[in-house]
C-alpha cells in the first residue's frame, strides 16, 4: 500500500512533466495548426542549458531561470527563422521539416556539449525526503516538481482565460484570419505563442534534469508520450491535456510497477517474466486504443475543430 | 492513368520534362541492375551491401508511398512493419524454423495483421491524429521488442542462418540476394502501379482528394482505405524479412521511430505519389547520408537543414522538379 502511494506520486510527477510538454504542443497545434516534432529538442535544450548554467553560476535557482529564458529565446528565434515558413504547408511537410530540425538539434548538441551526458546537481535542501503521511517518505525535489508544474498550469490557465494575450490566443485558435483582419499583429502573436510553448518544454526539461541524465535524444521518447497525452486529451485542449497527462503518467508508472507482479499471480513465473515487461510497456497504448474506439476525437475535443 | 492525367495538367513543355523524368528513371533502374557487375569487377563488397540496403528500404518507401502518396494517409509508424517482418524471420530462425517458405509468409501475414488492427483504429481519425496515432502504435511495438528478453531485448538477436529456399535460391550469395531484392522492388512498384490504376486505386485517390464526396456517391471509403493500409503493411513486412536476412541481425533499433521518419523523408524527397519517386528518394537519401558521414563527423548538422529546405521549397520532390514542380 505504501509502495502504491509512492508509485502513484511518481505517476503524478511524470504526468506533470507530460503536461508541460503537451500544453506547448497542443497550444502550437491549436493556434498555428503546426505539428512540431522538434518540441522534444526544446525539452532537451532546456535541460542542457540548466546543467551548463548551474556550472557557470553555481546557483541552482539562477540556472533554472537562465535556462527558461534560454529556451524562450531559442524558441522565438526558431519560429522566426524556420517554423513560420511551415504554417501554410501540409502536415506532411511540417513533419518532414521539424524532423530535420530534430536531427539538427541532436547533432548540434553533440557538437557543443559532446556525446557524453551531463548531470545537474540539486541543492542540498532538496536532496532530503519528507514524511508525507506516517511511514511514507517522499523526495522533496519530486514534490517541488509537482507543485511547480501545478503553479505553471494555474498560471497558464490565468494567462489564457483572463488576460488580453490569452484572449488573442483563443481568438487566434478559432479564427485566425479574423484576428488578423482586426489589426492584431498575428506574426508577433505566433512568435510569442511558439516561444511560450518552447519555454514550457524547456521548463519540463529543466525540472527533469536532476532526476535523469541530461543526454542527446532525451526528448524523443517523452515527446511520443506527450503525443499520446494529446490524442487521449483531444488536440488543442489544454484542459484535456492536463487530465490526460495525469492519467497517462499514472497508468505508465503504476502499470510498470504492478503489472509484472499481477502477471506472476496468474501465469507461470517463466511466462510472466517474458510477458511482464512487454505488456506493461504496452498498457498505455492499450488505453489510447480504447479511448480511440469510443472517442476518436479524444476525451475533451476542442470545440473549434 | 493518374500519371498521364498529371502530365496533361502540367502544360507547355511538359513532354520534354516527362521525357527527362522517364530517362532519369530508366537510368537509375539500369544502373541499379548493373551494380553487382561493377562490384564483382572491382571487388568492392561494401558498395553491394550499401545498394542492397537501398533496394530494401526502397521497398519500404514504395509501400509507404502507396498509402501516403496515393491515399493521403500520412503514416508515421511504417518502420514497425520492417521490425515485425524482421522479427518474424529472427524469431522463427531462433526457434529452429529456417525455411523461407514459412518465415516469409509469416512475416507478411504478421505485418498485415498488425496493419489491420492499427488501421481499423487509426483510420477512424484523420490529419494530425492519424500521424500521431500511427507513431504511438509503432512505439508500442518498439517497446514490445525491447521487452522480448528471449529474443535479445534491447541488444537484438543475431540470425546465424539466412532463410533457406530448398536450394532454389541461395541467399548467402550476395549477388543472388541483391537481385532478389531488386526483383521484389520492381514487383512492388508494378503492384503499386496496378493498384493505383485500378478502380480500387481510383477510389483511394478520390478519397484523398475529397473523402466526403466519395462517401456521398456511395463508396465505403473506410473499407477501401483499410484494405490499402493492409496491403502496404504486408509489402513493408516483406521488406523487413529481407532486411533481417541482409543484416543477419534484428534489434528494436530497426523500428525506432526515426526509421519511420527516414521512410517519410525518402518518399517526399523522391516525389509523393509517383511510381519511381520512392526508389529515387531512397537512393538519394541513403547516398547523401553515407556521403555526409564520410565528409564530416556531424552529418545530421547538414542533413537536418536540407530536410527543412526540402519541406519548405521543394514541392513534389525530385520527380516533381524533373516534371516541373506541379505537385504541392
Amino acid at each position: 500500500m505504501l509502495y502504491f502511494i509512492e508509485q502513484s506520486l511518481n505517476g503524478v510527477q511524470l504526468g506533470m512533466l507530460l503536461f508541460l510538454l503537451a500544453a506547448g504542443l497542443t497550444l502550437v497545434f491549436g493556434i498555428m495548426d503546426l505539428v512540431n516534432l522538434a518540441h522534444g529538442s526544446l525539452y532537451m535544450l532546456g535541460a542542457y542549458f540548466a546543467a551548463t548554467f548551474a556550472v557557470l553560476t553555481g546557483s541552482f535557482v539562477a540556472a533554472v531561470a537562465l535556462a527558461l529564458i534560454g529556451s524562450l529565446i531559442v524558441g522565438m528565434v526558431l519560429e522566426v527563422v524556420a517554423i513560420r515558413r511551415l504554417y501554410e504547408r501540409s502536415h506532411l511537410d511540417q513533419v518532414l521539416g521539424t524532423f530535420g530540425l530534430l536531427l539538427f538539434f541532436n547533432e548540434a548538441v553533440r557538437l557543443i556539449w559532446g556525446p557524453a551526458g551531463m548531470t545537474l546537481a540539486l541543492p542540498a535542501a532538496m536532496l532530503t525526503a519528507v514524511q508525507i503521511i506516517p511511514g511514507v517518505f517522499y523526495p522533496v525535489y519530486r514534490l517541488v516538481i509537482i507543485l511547480a508544474a501545478l503553479a505553471v498550469a494555474a498560471l497558464l490557465y490565468f494567462v489564457v482565460m483572463r488576460t488580453r494575450l490569452g484572449m488573442l490566443i483563443r481568438a487566434g485558435a478559432s479564427n485566425r484570419e479574423m484576428v488578423g483582419a482586426l489589426g492584431i499583429n498575428i506574426k508577433l502573436l505566433y512568435t510569442l505563442v511558439f516561444g511560450l510553448g518552447a519555454a514550457l518544454a524547456g521548463f519540463a526539461g529543466v525540472m527533469q534534469a536532476p532526476i535523469l541524465t541530461v543526454q542527446i535524444g532525451m526528448g524523443e521518447n517523452i515527446l511520443i508520450l506527450a503525443f499520446v497525452v494529446i490524442i487521449i486529451g483531444g488536440i488543442g485542449s489544454i484542459r484535456g491535456a492536463f487530465v490526460a497527462a495525469v492519467f497517462v503518467g499514472l497508468v505508465e508508472t503504476v502499470g510498470r510497477a504492478f503489472l509484472p507482479d499481477m502477471l506472476h499471480r496468474i501465469l507461470s513465473t517463466n511466462a510472466a517474466a517474458t510477458l511482464g515487461p512487454a505488456l506493461s510497456s504496452m498498457s498505455i497504448y492499450m488505453v489510447m486504443a480504447a479511448v480511440l474506439v469510443f472517442r476518436p476525437e479524444g476525451l475533451f475535443p476542442a470545440a473549434s475543430r | 492513368m493518374s500519371a498521364s492525367l498529371e502530365q496533361d495538367t502540367i502544360g507547355a513543355g511538359s513532354d520534354a520534362r516527362w521525357m527527362a523524368s522517364a530517362l532519369v528513371t530508366i537510368a537509375v533502374v539500369a544502373v541499379l541492375g548493373l551494380v553487382p557487375l561493377y562490384t564483382t569487377l572491382t571487388g568492392n563488397a561494401f558498395l553491394l551491401t550499401l545498394f542492397t540496403r537501398v533496394l530494401i528500404l526502397a521497398i519500404g518507401a514504395v509501400s509507404l508511398n502507396l498509402i501516403m502518396g496515393y491515399g493521403g494517409m500520412v503514416s508515421f509508424g511504417h518502420a514497425a512493419y520492417l521490425g515485425i517482418g524482421g522479427y518474424a524471420v529472427g524469431i522463427l530462425a531462433k526457434e529452429g524454423v529456417g525455411s523461407g517458405y514459412i518465415q516469409w509468409p509469416v512475416a507478411v501475414a504478421a505485418s498485415a495483421l498488425y496493419a489491420l488492427v492499427v488501421g481499423a483504429l487509426s483510420l477512424r481519425t484523420r490529419g494530425v491524429y492519424f500521424i500521431m496515432i500511427t507513431l504511438a502504435f509503432a512505439q508500442m511495438i518498439y517497446y514490445v521488442a525491447i521487452g522480448l528478453d528471449r529474443y535479445g531485448g534491447d541488444d537484438g538477436l543475431t540470425i546465424y542462418q539466412r532463410s533457406t529456399f530448398g536450394g532454389v535460391v541461395d541467399l548467402n550469395n550476395k549477388t543472388v540476394f541483391y537481385y532478389l531484392c531488386f526483383a521484389v522492388l520492381l514487383a512492388g512498384i508494378y503492384l503499386v502501379s496496378r493498384i493505383v490504376n485500378s478502380r480500387f486505386g481510383l477510389v483511394i485517390q478520390g478519397a484523398r482528394a475529397n473523402e466526403r464526396r466519395m462517401r456521398a456517391i456511395g463508396f465505403p471509403t473506410f473499407r477501401y482505405k483499410l484494405v490499402c493500409f493492409v496491403i502496404a503493411g504486408a509489402l513493408c513486412g516483406l521488406a523487413g524479412a529481407l532486411l533481417a536476412n541482409h543484416t543477419n541481425f534484428i534489434s528494436p533499433a530497426m523500428m525506432h521511430w526515426t526509421r519511420s521518419g527516414d521512410l517519410i523523408v525518402m518518399v517526399v524527397l523522391g516525389g509523393l505519389g509517383t511510381l519511381f519517386g520512392p526508389l529515387i528518394g531512397a537512393l538519394v537519401f541513403l547516398l547523401l547520408e553515407e556521403g555526409l558521414s564520410r565528409l564530416t563527423e556531424y552529418p545530421d548538422l547538414f542533413l537536418g537543414p536540407i530536410l527543412l529546405l526540402v519541406a519548405i521549397y521543394a514541392h513534389g520532390g525530385i520527380e516533381g522538379l524533373l516534371r516541373g514542380g506541379r505537385r504541392g
